[in-house]
């Protein structure tokens, strides 16, 4: 019986070993992968930085002030939320939060009168909402650890046309952005209509030159109308990045944690089979002292005997 | 002046050069050299060039995308751009004769149209058109 505990533990240490090493290998890879997905956040910056005061001199240069992606509707009724989760879990909280924040914000909205429409990226995302009968409006995945601007231009266009026609008043974008390895918060973002205070906020921080002085070709309003797109993709790409990232920051995480714990219960599993493994040899070596003794004092018995029958053959 | 092209995915090439050509959606070629005035602008499909001081120069297959001149400083950015040692020449070639088949049989497909010219590009810039 006693064997038996300890044939059952050497089981389960040999299979939360092999676990533990799963788990060391997707902590490697996704730390190898963060630095990667961080790299690609940085070099994604100048397209997006430039985009941003192509679009910030052309609102200076008074041009597109009618265009409406960049015009707040005056009611809104119907919000689409972009969420972008992953395709894959053992990554921690991370789809969690990213799910509840949304979900918490459709609350808001529909507090608020607005209704909700869904776009979600990452099967994780759509998992969720599918499964609790929410209507998804779109749902793109496949590409949750390494977007590229092609997946980025796809999601756009499930929302832009239908923003200029009309049929939405908002377009949100839920996701994680990327802080730095260790830290990374969901966040919702507004965006569409493009938020031009923005760029007058940046603008006034740095007063490169009045913007006025720029020559237009063709001219403002023509340049706006193919810009505006490309600025809501360029957006997109950047919240897909850094959604990338904070994905494989949170999945090593995870791993580590798992690795971790995996140590412990082989720690706690192996003290736990030695005690086995002696308590197993002890109650053997008192089975056998035990025994020995038995048969000994039956053999001086027996002595006990004969030496009687002698007495009483000389007596 | 500085010149960079810079891509969503990544900076494609950063370096000086005396002047900069390209082709805006107005319909016309722009040539920026020191100094130039503050210019914004849309591109068409066509190569980018910049000029170096000995003479040669650098081309690249800009598809679409924007101009920013400012403070000797030229960003073209663009979403679908190749410097000219990135063209699949085999695979624009290919490209070029499918958009001409597509047009022989139907000369409005505004597809094949862009194909074409995509193509055309493409093969100007890598040399071999």
């Amino acid at each position: 019986m006693a064997g038996g505990q300890e044939r059952i533990l050497r089981r389960r240490i040999k299979s939360v070993e092999s676990t533990k090493k799963i788990t060391r290998a997707m902590e490697l890879i996704a730390a190898s992968r963060i630095v990667k997905a961080q790299a690609r956040v940085h070099a994604a910056q100048p397209y997006a930085e430039g985009i941003t005061d192509v679009v910030r001199n052309l609102q200076g240069a008074g041009g597109g002030s009618n265009s409406a992606l960049l015009t707040p509707r005056a009611e809104m009724h119907k919000v689409a939320d972009i969420i972008i989760a992953a395709d894959r879990g053992l990554c921690g909280g991370y789809n969690s939060t990213v799910i509840r924040a949304a979900e918490h914000d459709m609350r808001d909205q529909e507090r608020a009168g607005r209704e909700n429409a869904i776009v979600t990226v990452g099967r994780k995302a759509e998992g969720y909402f599918r499964f609790r009968d929410f209507p998804i409006d779109a749902a793109y995945s496949g590409f949750s650890d390494s977007p590229t601007y092609e997946d980025a231009r796809q999601v756009a266009s499930a929302v832009v046309s239908r923003f200029e026609a009309g049929e939405l008043d908002r377009v949100q974008l839920v996701y994680t952005r990327f802080i730095s390895a260790g830290r990374q918060e969901v966040v919702v973002e507004p965006l569409l209509p493009l938020e031009p205070s923005e760029a007058v906020d940046a603008s006034t921080d740095a007063p490169s030159e009045p913007s006025s002085d720029y020559e237009f070709e063709p001219n403002p309003e023509a340049i706006l109308e193919t810009l505006l797109p490309r600025y809501t993709e360029s957006r997109i790409y950047a919240a897909l990045l850094n959604a990338a990232a904070s994905e494989h920051a949170a999945r090593q995480r995870a791993m580590k944690a798992a690795t971790d714990n995996a140590e412990d219960l082989i720690l706690t599993y192996r003290r736990r089979m030695n005690r086995a493994r002696q308590d197993s040899i002890t109650t053997e070596i008192m089975e056998i002292v035990g025994g020995a003794e038995a048969l000994s004092q039956g053999a001086d018995a027996h002595d006990d005997v004969q030496a009687a029958e002698y007495y009483d053959k000389t007596a | 002046m500085d010149v960079q092209l810079v891509s969503p995915e990544q900076v494609l090439y950063q370096g000086a050069g005396p002047m900069v050509v390209v082709r805006t959606l107005g319909g016309g070629d722009i040539a920026f050299q020191d100094n130039h005035a503050p210019f914004l602008g849309a591109l068409a499909d066509w190569p980018a060039r910049v000029k170096f001081e000995d003479g040669t120069e650098a081309s690249f297959a800009v598809h679409g995308g924007f101009v920013e001149v400012s403070h000797n400083q030229v960003i073209i950015l663009s979403d679908v751009a190749e410097p000219a040692a990135d063209i699949d020449v085999a695979r624009a070639t290919e490209a070029k004769t499918r958009a001409e088949e597509a047009l022989r049989v139907n000369p409005d497909d505004e597809l094949a149209a862009a194909a074409l010219l995509r193509a055309d590009v493409r093969l100007e810039v890598a040399g071999a058109a």
